[in-house]
């Protein structure tokens, strides 16, 4: 019985167990589409009711808001789990439809790109402010 | 195949490799589909709004480098937010973000084996979209109330 299976699959036995496919990550990006999604659930819901409750903020009042340490923090977890999940869900609409294989490829660098240097760029404006 | 007389044809007629055309079962491609159903109409709208909430982050970015710019900064930012554009971008963005958290919700459910049978998959749907529209209204209704 061994052998028929063994014979049937060009996969090592190890490989499957990994259960990694051809691009080596198995569920990974599945998986931390799911993480991202419910760690931004609190957050999200937290950052839109403040915002939600304090429209009319003044300058000050901002500066002061995002600088709090707490604030801060939650800030800048909101930052990195709101671009990295962005990115990987425009990383998949980009793999269902963008054609041909270069567009996809490029598309795909790029939107990874701007979603890195956009929360670079909101998280090094949280710091300027909490530090 | 240039033309498909029946609809239902959709799901049979094919080619072989060497051109020939034969009949048999294919994938039902999506023209076979009624697509604004409660199923695939939200499939399609939590992929839209999750694009659509994009330009809420981008928003979230400009607002965070406007406060540590400095006041001329923020009140460009604030301007911009409360003109006639601004407003109906933060309204697309809020409705697309309730929803897109609400089915996304649906979603983890189903992702964990929860929801599957079709009257709960059309209960859920609608609570989705009730939610939205329930979410929705009171998000701006604080917003204005502080404003």
């Amino acid at each position: 019985m061994e052998q028929t299976t063994r014979a049937t699959t060009l996969r090592t036995p190890l490989g499957r167990v990994r259960g990694s496919g051809s691009a080596k990550s198995g569920t990974h990006h599945w998986w931390m589409q799911r993480v991202t999604s419910l760690a931004l659930l609190p957050l999200t819901v937290w950052f839109i009711a403040i915002l939600a409750t304090s429209a009319g903020m003044t300058h000050l009042e901002a500066m002061a808001w995002i600088g709090h340490p707490v604030n801060a923090v939650l800030l800048l977890a909101l930052i990195g789990l709101t671009f990295h999940h962005t990115a990987s869900g425009l990383q998949v609409v980009l793999e269902d439809y963008a054609k041909p294989e270069w567009v996809k490829i490029t598309s795909i660098l790029a939107v990874k790109a701007v979603c890195a240097l956009l929360a670079l760029a909101a998280a090094l404006a949280v710091l300027r402010l909490a530090v | 195949m240039s033309s498909v007389p029946d609809a239902s044809d959709a799901t049979m007629l094919g080619r072989r490799t060497d051109g020939t055309p034969v009949r048999r079962p294919l994938s039902p491609h999506l023209q076979v589909y009624d697509m604004m159903q409660m199923t695939s109409a939200i499939s399609i709208s939590h992929r839209a709004t999750g694009i659509a909430w994009t330009a809420g982050a981008v928003l979230m970015v400009w607002w965070l480098v406007a406060a540590a710019s400095g006041p001329e900064a923020f009140d460009r930012v604030q301007w911009f937010l409360g003109s006639f554009v601004g407003i109906l971008m933060l309204m697309g963005v809020t409705a697309a973000a309730w929803f897109h958290t609400l089915a996304g919700v649906r979603h983890l459910f189903w992702d964990a084996g929860y929801g599957y049978d079709i009257p709960t998959t059309y209960k859920s749907g609608r609570a989705v979209l009730i939610g939205t529209a329930v979410l929705t209204a009171l998000t701006w209704l604080a917003l204005l109330i502080s404003w």
